[in-house]
């Protein structure tokens, strides 16, 4: 059966058409969920897309963490659902405490938009699964507050556990401690990532199709999971 | 009817960009002895009865502050010294 996978708007959402379109061309249905709906409609795993969520108001992430969708999928992935936080989404995570650490202003203050390479540090998650560890993959990167940082003890633990799930390579682009652009929960199921992966799935509109082993491998994943 | 005023600060670890941009700014208005600026947000909250201090804090505690990288202060405020008052 084609696995379902979930793609929240929230009001200010601006990539779930094309998180929807990557699910598609990974070979998944794509399900659109709604913010004020706090129905899973069934969805295997669920894509939260970047974007300006109810106006990046107060804090990015922080308005959309107290979305009826969200509290469904805050207990959810508690549960094990694979959940892929994509730059907003990463700060909606972080905001929801499903994810340690903060994302704060770019440290040049500039907004940054430009393709990316990427160091994968672990395949080991829901959403990793289909690359290599060490593999350097390209995708764009395009964000005004994706500053990752922690306390020294939660980036210690981060890199002792393997939960750096990938690393900027050829410059930082907005000041993210340990150069992080993607993190995981202990469980493996729930990862941030700042840059695009689901703009880097066509050849047509994208620097590569490297974005696509994201949404492959949770469709990997989910095959091999206990149902 | 009093207000709360609730202040939110950076955590003196966390790298504040916006205060330096504007620190850095200050020579060009010839001011030359400012050491440090950091950029914080201040709220005020009405409440519909007598105002809470608790429950002011469970709000900033919640979603005024990211107590991740932020801190916060809490504290009680006459009308006349809000901003709305002004207004």
């Amino acid at each position: 059966m084609t696995a379902r996978v979930g793609v929240v708007t929230f009001p200010g959402s601006l990539d779930d058409g094309d998180a929807a379109r990557a699910v598609r061309i990974a070979g998944a249905e794509p399900v659109r969920l709604w913010h004020g709906d706090p129905k899973l409609h069934g969805v295997d795993a669920v894509v939260l897309p970047g974007g300006f969520s109810y106006g990046d108001y107060l804090r990015c992430g922080a308005i959309a963490r107290f979305a009826p969708v969200m509290e469904t999928i805050v207990d959810a992935a508690r549960g094990g659902l694979p959940v892929l936080g994509i730059c907003n989404g990463f700060q909606i995570l972080c905001e929801a405490h499903l994810l340690p650490g903060a994302l704060t202003r770019n440290q040049h203050l500039h907004f940054r938009n430009r393709d990316q390479v990427l160091r994968v540090e672990s395949a080991g998650t829901a959403w990793t699964n289909a690359f290599q560890a060490g593999q350097e993959i390209l995708i764009p990167v395009k964000n005004g507050e994706g500053c990752y940082v922690a306390d020294t003890a939660t980036l210690d633990q981060l890199e002792a556990e393997g939960r750096v799930v990938a690393r900027y390579v050829g410059g930082n682009p907005n000041g993210s401690q340990r150069d992080i652009a993607a993190i995981t929960n202990t469980a493996g199921n729930v990862v941030g990532i700042m840059p695009h992966p689901e703009h880097a799935v066509e050849a047509l509109t994208g620097p590569s199709l490297d974005g696509l082993g994201f949404f492959t491998s949770v469709l990997k994943h989910l095959v091999g999971a206990p149902a | 009817m009093p207000r709360v005023v609730v202040d939110v600060m950076l955590k003196p670890e966390i790298l504040d960009p916006q205060g330096q941009a504007v620190a850095n700014a200050l020579p060009r208005l010839g001011v030359s002895d400012v050491a440090s600026v950091r950029i914080g947000r201040r709220i005020e909250i009405e409440f519909t009865g007598e105002p809470d201090l608790d429950r002011a804090r469970e709000i900033a505690d919640k979603l005024l502050a990211n107590p991740v990288i932020e801190d916060f202060t809490v504290r009680l405020v006459e009308a006349d010294e809000t901003a709305g008052a002004r207004s």
